[in-house]
């Protein structure tokens, strides 16, 4: 044995000894990257000694409750001013927060409207601005600073999504925070829009800003401002936001100095800290009758908007007394090169709005709804990734969570006999709409994309259809915006909009929401394209409810070798209004009529080329041949389904020209399909002989655990895979590459590859 | 005392069952997956998302991709009730979806009264709005 190796008695350091030791791995500390202690955590902070002061001194509920009342006022004057004065598509659209934290960094209160999952992130930029700014010298936290944060690897969900976050004092002491919230689009990405599915590093997602002083004096800093106009395609929304939410956030304050005028600083303080605590212990309450028990759901997305792979979201939900815990283990390992991973607060933020908007929408709007509920992820995984993983198009995830999350919810729903809402199947998830960019008709450099989005179609709840195209799961005060007004701005036109997609269902006792269809063509620009960004075109990303379909897929359609506007000048009745008729048509002679998957990444158009899509439907609830059969032909009428599809699966009998119900048919035919399913099913110990497999098939690329064993995620195919704990890079190959391959090894065995040297 | 818990199904907590809602079936024990009580069928996602585009022509047609995904349906074996889908991966093993701990709702339901049916909850309403 070596010296070297001769064990020796660690020295316990004194306390002198520690201090300096922290003193020089704080100055000395290269770069203040992302806090693991703040990014992790999204419970509220603790109650501090001022807290505790304010809230002996100021503890009248009536008192508490009407200063809320004003703050809440305040923040939904703001709310409304940023949706108003906006320039970018998100705020006119309602994308949009803003809100009163906490001295500690916590959200209290948040604007009523707008897009709640920013009620459980927005607080990590400011939890960052005190831990590493406030006492740093270089930068400090003074009346009348402002600060921008859009890198969500620093809290928030995306950096489409730019903040604006001031400080407030009072007699020279921070009392709190106030903050403003949009989803801005752009942001000089290596795709235009500000949601780039192309990017394969952080470093292609554009500007990557974490939170930095960008006003004095309430005043933006020209020059920095030039910087960051300098770095996106749209330099004049960057400016007009900027202001825009600084002046939001300005009002807030005013309202909020107004409140210190009249009832001091404690009052306020007190507010605060009572609504959150009260909020929080409201949750648990609420919790605790819930019936103990863990659901279990997957739900898959098909993509990574590059290409075709299955991509396992997994849910184990567990409640047990008060405590309600979401464990997420057993999702997809992250992937290295593509932007569908998301940070761990995106998830959670996600979740805080199943809560917030489908559960328990009566509760006050902030951080604290969702601060005692636990989730549980894997290291580096799809729903929890790391800071070199690119996480532009976070949506996917966060989006097929919520879905996860809402179905596991509803199962302990149903039987409790609080309720604040009724049980709701999913609402569809995906964001089925154009991304586009490139110069406009004006000679503008734009980069955005359509309010469509917003047209997911809603569940079906236990008693009640879901709503056509009501509103996004992020937002269900959001809107659609007026298309006619963008086209003002924008160089295309929707030549087909806001009608459903018929025989696009999600079938059930009571059926989903369904989806409309979208047709787009560029017109005024040779320097124009789209893109788009969602999973589903091969598999569902819904499950249904209690018996319920989840909606189908979607595909993307595109026309090319046309122009629709010399179509629709010279032979306008050749121009159809539905994707079903112009692609089974295909009306236009020499044009080209392909599908794809709805992952296209930024793609030039040229004028009159057909980009057709459609909004998604929410899923069903509970078992179709419990339908009104008055229902199916309400359906019918409104050109939802077509006659042949819904007698063959609703087993509705009736006239097929006056469209009336034979109900004694109709009664017949669902008895006889109840006995053909006694005759078809197959008893479950049977079914699973042949129907469960050991591993994942061959044929598809997996990712993710299977079945029931969380500890060992797949990673493409049955013999690759990682321990869930143990990180591994997970790299996918060029899609181009992929095909290239493909035909290559089609020429060699043609013998056709001509003796080119390897 | 019994607890309705889906649509379909209900927990009879002393008898430690699962039961049919629809045709009082006795499924199974409740210590297990209802699922293990049902008869179940490999839908082919074609068949209730039908192709609305050409699938002789197109690649993605509206339809779920067969060899992607298929539905399970799971029926009560009494009455033929469709009790739940399932959007799985083929080959999958189906989900224990739900697992209640039996004497936790029993202690909470003591201090219930019975429910026949479930709980609809509120309706969302028109609010008439500030007026003076």
């Amino acid at each position: 044995m070596s010296e070297m190796n001769t064990p020796v008695a660690a020295k316990v350091p004194s306390p002198e000894e520690v201090a300096l030791i922290k003193k020089f791995l704080n100055d000395t500390t290269l770069f203040l990257g992302p806090d693991p202690e703040i990014m992790q955590n999204h419970d509220l902070m603790p109650r501090s000694e001022v807290e505790d002061e304010c809230m002996r001194k100021v503890g009248d509920a009536h008192t508490i409750a009407k200063i809320r009342d004003r703050i809440q006022a305040g923040c939904d004057e703001g709310y409304e001013m940023v949706e108003q004065m906006g320039a970018a598509p998100g705020a006119k659209w309602g994308d949009v927060i803003t809100g009163v934290y906490s001295a500690s960094g916590d959200l209290a209160i948040a604007s009523a409207g707008g897009v709640l999952i920013f009620s459980a992130l927005v607080h990590h930029p400011i939890k960052f601005i005190i831990k590493n700014w406030v006492n740093d010298p270089t930068v400090g936290v003074k009346e009348g600073d402002g600060f921008i944060h859009n890198d969500s690897r620093y809290g928030n969900v995306h950096n489409t999504d730019q903040s604006m976050i001031l400080p407030i004092f009072h007699d020279g002491k921070l009392v709190c925070w106030v903050a403003s919230t949009v989803h801005e689009g752009e942001n000089g990405a290596i795709e235009p829009g500000g949601m780039p599915s192309m990017a394969e590093s952080p470093c292609d997602e554009g500007l990557k800003m974490c939170p930095f002083k960008v006003v004095e004096n309430y005043q933006i800093k020209r020059d920095i401002l030039t910087f960051l106009q300098n770095s996106v395609r749209e330099p004049k929304l960057q400016y007009e936001d900027m202001k825009v939410k600084l002046f939001a956030c300005l009002r807030i304050k005013q309202r909020i100095e107004e409140t210190l005028n009249t009832d001091g600083p404690e009052a306020l303080i007190s507010t605060l800290r009572t609504t959150m605590e009260n909020v929080r212990a409201e949750v648990k309450r609420r919790v605790s009758e819930w019936p103990d028990m863990t659901v279990r759901t997957y739900i898959i997305q098909d993509s990574t908007l590059r290409e075709n792979c299955v991509v396992k979201i997994n849910c184990q939900l567990t409640k047990t007394g008060d405590r309600l815990i979401f464990d997420f283990r057993g999702s997809s390992p992250e992937f290295t090169n593509r932007a569908t991973n998301t940070i761990v607060a995106g998830l959670k933020g996600m979740l805080a709005q199943v809560f917030l908007c489908y559960v328990w929408p009566d509760l006050p709007r902030g951080q604290a709804a969702f601060a005692p509920i636990e989730v549980i992820t894997d290291p580096h995984s799809i729903v929890n990734c790391s800071y070199d993983a690119p996480n532009s198009q976070s949506l996917m995830s966060i989006f097929t969570g919520f879905t996860a999350g809402q179905h596991a919810v509803a199962k302990f729903l149903y039987s409790c006999p609080e309720k604040y809402t009724k049980v709701h199947a999913p609402t569809f998830n995906m964001i089925n709409t154009f991304i586009w960019g490139g110069v406009s008709q004006h000679g503008e450099t734009l980069g955005n994309l359509c309010a469509d989005l917003n047209g997911m179609g809603a569940g079906a709840t236990v008693d009640r259809d879901g709503e056509h195209a009501l509103a996004p799961i992020f937002a269900t005060m959001a809107d659609i915006g007026e298309q006619e007004l963008n086209e003002e701005e924008v160089p295309f036109l929707q030549l087909v909009s806001k009608k459903m997609t018929r025989d696009a269902i999600a079938p059930g006792k009571y059926r989903g929401g369904q989806g409309y269809t979208m047709m787009v063509a560029t017109k005024d620009s040779e320097q124009w394209g789209f893109m788009t960004v969602c999973q589903g075109a091969k598999f569902p990303p819904l499950q249904g409810l209690f018996g319920g379909y989840a909606c189908g897929s979607y595909p993307l359609c595109k026309v090319k070798g046309v122009d629709v506007y010399d179509v629709l000048m010279n032979e306008p009745e050749k121009f159809k209004h539905s994707i079903e008729e112009i692609m089974n048509e295909q009306p236009f002679e020499g044009a080209s009529y392909t599908t794809h998957h709805m992952g296209m990444g930024f793609e030039i158009s040229k004028r009159g080329e057909l980009f057709m899509i459609s909004q998604g439907a929410g899923a069903g609830y509970g078992d179709l041949l419990e339908r009104d059969p008055a229902g199916v032909i309400r359906d019918i009428e409104e050109g939802l389904m077509s006659p042949g599809v819904a007698e063959r699966l609703y087993k509705v009998k009736f006239d097929p020209t006056t469209l009336a119900i034979n109900h004694e048919a109709t009664a017949a035919a669902r008895d006889a399909e109840r006995k053909a399913r006694i005759a078809r099913g197959v008893p479950y110990a049977e079914f699973i002989k042949t129907w469960s497999k050991p591993t994942p098939p061959s044929h598809l690329a997996y990712f993710g655990c299977w079945g029931d064993d969380v500890s060992k995620l797949y990673m493409g195919s049955p013999d690759k895979f990682r321990d869930a704990d143990s990180p591994r890079p997970n790299y996918m190959p060029h899609p181009k590459d992929v095909r290239i391959a493909e035909l290559e090894s089609r020429l060699v065995a043609l013998g056709a590859m001509g003796g080119e040297k390897q | 005392m019994k607890v309705p818990m889906t649509e379909y199904l209900r927990l009879d907590l002393d008898a430690e069952q699962w039961e049919c809602r629809v045709c009082d079936h006795v499924i199974g024990t409740a210590s297990k997956s209802y699922k293990e009580g049902m008869l179940v069928h490999n839908r082919d996602p074609r068949e209730i998302h039908p192709p609305i585009i050409d699938p002789e022509k197109y690649r993605f047609t509206f339809s779920p991709d067969p060899d992607w995904v298929r539905i399970l349906e799971y029926y009560c074996p009494h009455c033929g009730t469709q009790v739940e889908t399932e959007y799985a991966v083929p080959g999958h093993p189906p989900l224990h979806d739900m697992q209640p701990d039996l004497p936790a709702l029993r202690a909470q339901w003591a201090k219930r009264e019975e429910l026949k049916d479930a709980v609809v909850g509120p309706a969302v309403t028109a609010d008439k709005g500030h007026g003076h």
